[in-house]
């Protein structure tokens, strides 16, 4: 394989690494709305579409695979590929928890929900920013970004032990309530899980510019 | 007196010489072909008894560099060396030197296969202790099946050793070479793109061979192949236009090289 050809591919590689968060990230919106719309139908849909995102983290591996053993990269280009092998796992493990969000809002099913949501759109609105700012990182090969990135982490958690400890008032001053709050719970620690899964992959980004591998927020 | 000192020299003061374990330091070695500066100040340190290898694209110096290293680069009519190379802290171009003996404690390999044409595959091994070796009390047939297997040879020439060592195929041909240098008992193997004119297969070979040597030897290779470096070495050196440009650990060299240079040759942005 040539360097010309390496070069191409390897933009069509992260071309679709920014394809896949876009996924995945559309996956994780669409199950909070069906969570907030009660839309039963919505959440099986996007649980029937995480195959498509599936089927894609297995062809960027593959793809990633080919490039080492046709071009035995070196460096900085070995160090990329090496990122992508993680960033697709941590990008499809963000879908799983769309998908698992959507099981929740299946579960609940038309029951009422304890109270207005707030604290769950107020964490996917990070989440989702941390997302668009990570791929941008990734895209530019911006450290400063990643890092910064990462930071908004420790907002997602402040938030998710807030509903945590809403619910749990919820639940001890009415134990009718605990299927249901306990579902939200879920949500929200879908929620966490994918914004800890954005954080990995930004020290995917730094370790693929730097060389340095190090965990972000300790 | 050192022991690459000879008894016919005339009586200089010895130079300070450690134990034989293979060590050597490049201080400030220059080095040119008449007017031609090729080498320009590479200093380094060779830890003994592990692989370095030597990258760089073509005419960077590499094989000069290891041609000084056992003072077979003063050979070439012309040609002289600068600065100081210090086998186990001797200086191997001291005054008093005899550069066989330097030739005997740091052997050689070529690119092309050599053995000796007219020669068996006995006598080719052989070859080195006749002219003078030490045999340290053992036997010639002895010495010639130690260095053998040591080629990873013995085996498939045992029932044969008198056959001209030109009848082995370029893989065994290698390995016999590698044994006629281990017959003297090196510190050190400098190895010249050993593999470049094998098939995959006997490259395979050379390469294990060459990382068990190294429990006991000092092995240099030079190589223009970065996927054999990684995979062979310990210590990576990457030369450009005469200079040494980065020494390291051959997975730091590989996954994060410090100087730009380093990168993009192992990228493959030149060379």
């Amino acid at each position: 394989m040539t360097r010309e050809m390496f070069v191409k591919e390897m933009e069509a590689l992260q071309a679709d690494v920014v394809r896949m968060a876009s996924m995945a990230g559309d996956a994780i919106h669409a199950a909070v709305e069906a969570l907030r719309d009660r839309d039963v139908a919505r959440a099986a849909r996007i649980i029937a579409d995480d195959d498509r995102i599936d089927t894609l983290h297995l062809d960027l591996e593959a793809r990633c695979m080919r490039l080492l053993a046709r071009q035995q990269p070196m460096a900085s280009d070995l160090r990329a590929i090496a990122a992508v092998f993680t960033i697709t796992l941590d990008l499809e493990r963000l879908a799983d928890h769309a998908e698992g969000i959507s099981k929740a809002v299946k579960r609940l099913g038309d029951q009422p929900l304890l109270k207005p949501l707030i604290d769950i759109p107020r964490m996917e609105a990070l989440v989702q920013q941390m997302l668009r700012d990570v791929m941008h990182a990734f895209l530019r090969r911006d450290v400063a970004l990643a890092e910064a990135t990462a930071l908004k982490d420790d907002e997602v958690d402040a938030l998710r032990s807030q509903v945590f400890r809403e619910l749990l008032t919820y639940m001890m001053s009415d134990p009718g309530t605990v299927s249901r709050a306990l579902e939200l719970l879920l949500v929200a620690q879908h929620l966490e899980r994918a914004a800890d899964h954005i954080t990995n992959i930004g020290e995917r980004v730094i370790y693929a510019v730097t060389g340095e591998l190090r965990e972000l927020n300790v | 007196m050192s022991a690459l000192e000879t008894n016919t020299m005339p009586n200089r003061p010895a130079a300070p010489a450690g134990p034989r374990v293979g060590g050597i330091d490049t201080r400030d070695v220059h080095a040119w072909f008449d007017r031609h500066h090729v080498l320009h100040g590479i200093t380094l340190t060779i830890a003994p008894r592990q692989v370095t290898a030597i990258i760089g694209p073509s005419g960077c110096g590499k094989s000069t560099f290891l041609r000084c290293l056992n003072r077979m680069h003063e050979l070439v009519p012309g040609a002289r060396v600068g600065g100081q190379i210090l086998l186990d802290g001797g200086d191997i171009y001291g005054p008093s030197v005899d550069p066989v003996l330097v030739r005997r404690r740091v052997g050689m390999v070529f690119q092309k296969p050599n053995p000796f044409p007219t020669m068996s595959i006995y006598d080719n091994v052989a070859a080195g202790l006749r002219l003078g070796g030490d045999r340290g009390g053992a036997t010639l047939d002895e010495i010639v099946e130690r260095s053998l297997r040591a080629a990873a040879l013995w085996d498939e020439v045992k029932d044969r050793l008198e056959k001209p060592g030109t009848s082995l195929s370029g893989g065994q041909q290698q390995r016999l070479c590698i044994a006629r240098a281990l017959a003297v008992s090196p510190q050190v193997l400098l190895m010249d793109e050993p593999c470049s004119a094998l098939d995959p297969a006997a490259t395979l070979r050379i390469e294990e061979l060459a990382r068990q040597l190294a429990g006991d030897i000092t092995i240099v290779i030079v190589t223009h192949n970065m996927q054999q470096a990684a995979r062979v070495s310990d210590v990576t050196g990457f030369f450009l236009n005469g200079e040494l440009v980065e020494l390291g650990v051959t997975d730091q060299i590989f996954t994060r090289p410090k100087d730009k240079r380093t990168e993009d040759y192992i990228t493959g942005r030149f060379g």
